[in-house]
């Protein structure tokens, strides 16, 4: 525990507070340590938080109109809100994948390859090669890669779900956001982004919102308990799935509310 | 029971007469005369206009149709010199329309904080709702002494005629074209600003890709507006049936469109006269250019399968 007190945190939200338009608070005063190469699980009931916090991390917050903010969010020890900051490059670092898989129009490959191109990548065959671990990582490699040049909206749900995370990875980010990963898939398919993600960490960052409070436990490192707004709890696997101090997380984690 | 109150909450019933059931026959046979009549009057308007126009195309030698000499009185039609008009003042209006619509629509579809949005949005509506004489009249006021005092031998040209065209022709191509890109879901946009689009990106290669059947659909409309409308390109052309010189300068010399000739002679032939039927027959080479355009503009969405925005 002392060495890894020493690490310094991938990813530090001190006193953030953030309210939409509308007057909903959806985090309240949250402080959180994320470290690197760790799997870092966010969960709770839906309309926690845990999504906002997930776009605060790569400022795809900015998109809301309206909202208000306090406190910081330091990425690397540099605030991500700072006036210096290059958005762009700061979403290619902190990469995200949504619950509801977001293909964009054109080809496979294409989807493999805007972020590249976008990043200015231009080397054919560093691309091909991203582009081919990307989707082996994602774990979809070889239901795809003979038909790369079909729409990517021709794939089934959790085909698409993989391929946007495999479109993340390609661009070899630090840190992984992943929101429900596996809310589409069946089980075989689970398993399989569960096991990827174990050897992901060993290179990147990950957060992930997961599906249910039993895949949080499968996967976490560590993970945080969330409820409307309110960081309740952090803690190891073990801490907090098999000994949580609060009573709320314990109640949720038990199944007494969710 | 045969109430003729509170019909909508009565029970189905078993029997084919009951009032409900006469009403919605009723109903519906009025809908579909409605809908039957609209194609048919279309038909005939289509039909008169072949048979008065006809004969135009059967008595002048189609060399003469195809000469540069528009004289009726000499019974010279030549059709060149209005086609040529048309094509200038409409390609004019369209070059400048387009790209200026489109980065209307784009500024306030993607770019424009609310607040900007909300005060931008009704100047254009007020736009459209601009009878097209005034924008003419604003035309010969306001734009052609400008456009003499830059050196052109008159200010009533072809780029006159193209600039009020333009304007009339903007706010059908911006409203939608923002139509198109409101229809493209936000979850593109966050996907692509997720794996570190800029938002021009963003825009450029994942937006406008996405809404590129409506965009499409926009500019015909627009193009449609602007090659049909009269009176306004009238008052600013010169009314010259003249093929004007090639090159950049053809802009700037006074031409006759195909619509303004029409509607500034008709009032001035006998009925059944050959030039009445030529004029008719213009009609029915405009007929022919719109319906072309509407043509290809369903070829390029894809068939008038996926209407508007959205989907690829």
């Amino acid at each position: 525990m002392k060495e890894q007190a020493m690490t310094p945190a991938k990813i530090s939200v001190k006193n953030t507070t953030f309210t939409y338009g509308d007057g909903t608070q959806a985090l309240k005063n949250i402080n959180l340590d994320i470290r690197p190469n760790e799997l870092f699980v966010l969960f709770g009931p839906s309309r926690s938080g845990k999504t906002t916090l997930m776009r605060l991390m790569n400022r795809l917050s900015d998109l809301i109109d309206d909202t208000t903010r306090e406190g910081e969010i330091l990425f690397n020890g540099q605030d991500v809100f700072g006036r210096r900051t290059d958005i762009t490059d700061l979403r290619r670092r902190v990469s995200m994948v949504f619950a509801i898989p977001t293909p964009l129009p054109g080809s496979i490959y294409d989807n493999m390859t805007y972020g590249l191109r976008m990043a200015g990548i231009r080397d054919k065959a560093v691309i091909d090669e991203r582009v081919e671990r990307g989707l082996q990582q994602a774990a979809i490699w070889d239901e795809v890669k003979d038909r790369l040049d079909s729409s990517a909206f021709a794939l089934s749900g959790g085909q698409k779900q993989r391929l946007c995370l495999a479109r993340s990875l390609a661009l070899e980010p630090e840190v992984i956001l992943l929101d429900n990963p596996t809310s589409g898939l069946d089980p075989i398919s689970t398993a399989t982004v569960e096991r990827s993600l174990y050897e992901l960490k060993q290179t990147y960052t990950i957060i992930m919102v997961p599906h249910s409070v039993q895949q949080a436990a499968r996967v976490a490192d560590r993970a945080a308990f969330m409820l409307n707004g309110e960081l309740v709890e952090v803690g190891t696997q073990q801490e907090l799935f098999l000994n949580p101090h609060d009573k709320r997380t314990e109640d949720y984690i038990t199944g007494r509310f969710g | 029971m045969a109430a003729q109150t509170n019909l909508n909450s009565m029970p189905p019933q078993d029997e084919a007469t009951t009032p409900t059931n006469w009403r919605e026959l009723v109903i519906e046979n009025l809908i579909r005369l409605a809908g039957i009549s609209a194609v048919l009057i279309i038909t005939m308007i289509f039909l008169f206009l072949l048979r008065e126009g006809f004969p135009a195309f059967v008595e002048v030698p189609l060399s003469d149709l195809f000469s540069s000499r528009w004289y009726p009185i000499e019974d010279k039609f030549g059709l060149l010199p209005l086609l040529a008009g048309s094509l200038i003042v409409t390609v004019g209006a369209v070059v400048i329309a387009v790209p200026l619509g489109l980065t209307t629509a784009i500024y306030l579809g993607e770019i424009a904080p609310p607040w900007q949005r909300e005060i931008l949005k009704p100047f254009i509506e007020v736009l459209a709702g601009i009878p097209s004489i005034v924008l003419g009249f604003f035309g010969w006021v306001a734009l052609a002494p400008l456009i003499q005092s830059m050196g052109a031998p008159s200010g009533l040209t072809a780029f006159t005629g193209s600039l009020i065209l333009a304007y009339m022709a903007l706010p059908t191509i911006i409203s939608i074209t923002e139509d198109a890109l409101y229809a493209v879901p936000k979850e593109y946009r966050d996907g692509a600003l997720a794996i570190g689009a800029t938002q021009w990106q963003t825009i450029w290669r994942v937006v406008l890709p996405a809404a590129r059947s409506g965009i499409v659909i926009a500019v015909m409309l627009g193009i449609g507006r602007a090659i049909g409308e009269t009176m306004a390109v009238m008052l600013v052309t010169g009314n010259a049936a003249n093929i004007p010189d090639l090159g950049f300068g053809a802009l700037f010399q006074p031409v006759r469109t195909m619509t303004a000739t029409i509607a500034a002679e008709m009032g001035e032939v006998a009925q059944g006269s050959l030039h009445y039927s030529v004029l008719f027959g213009i009609g029915i080479v405009l007929f022919i250019i719109t319906f072309a355009i509407n043509s290809l503009a369903t070829y390029f969405v894809g068939g008038g399968k996926r209407r508007r925005g959205g989907q690829i």
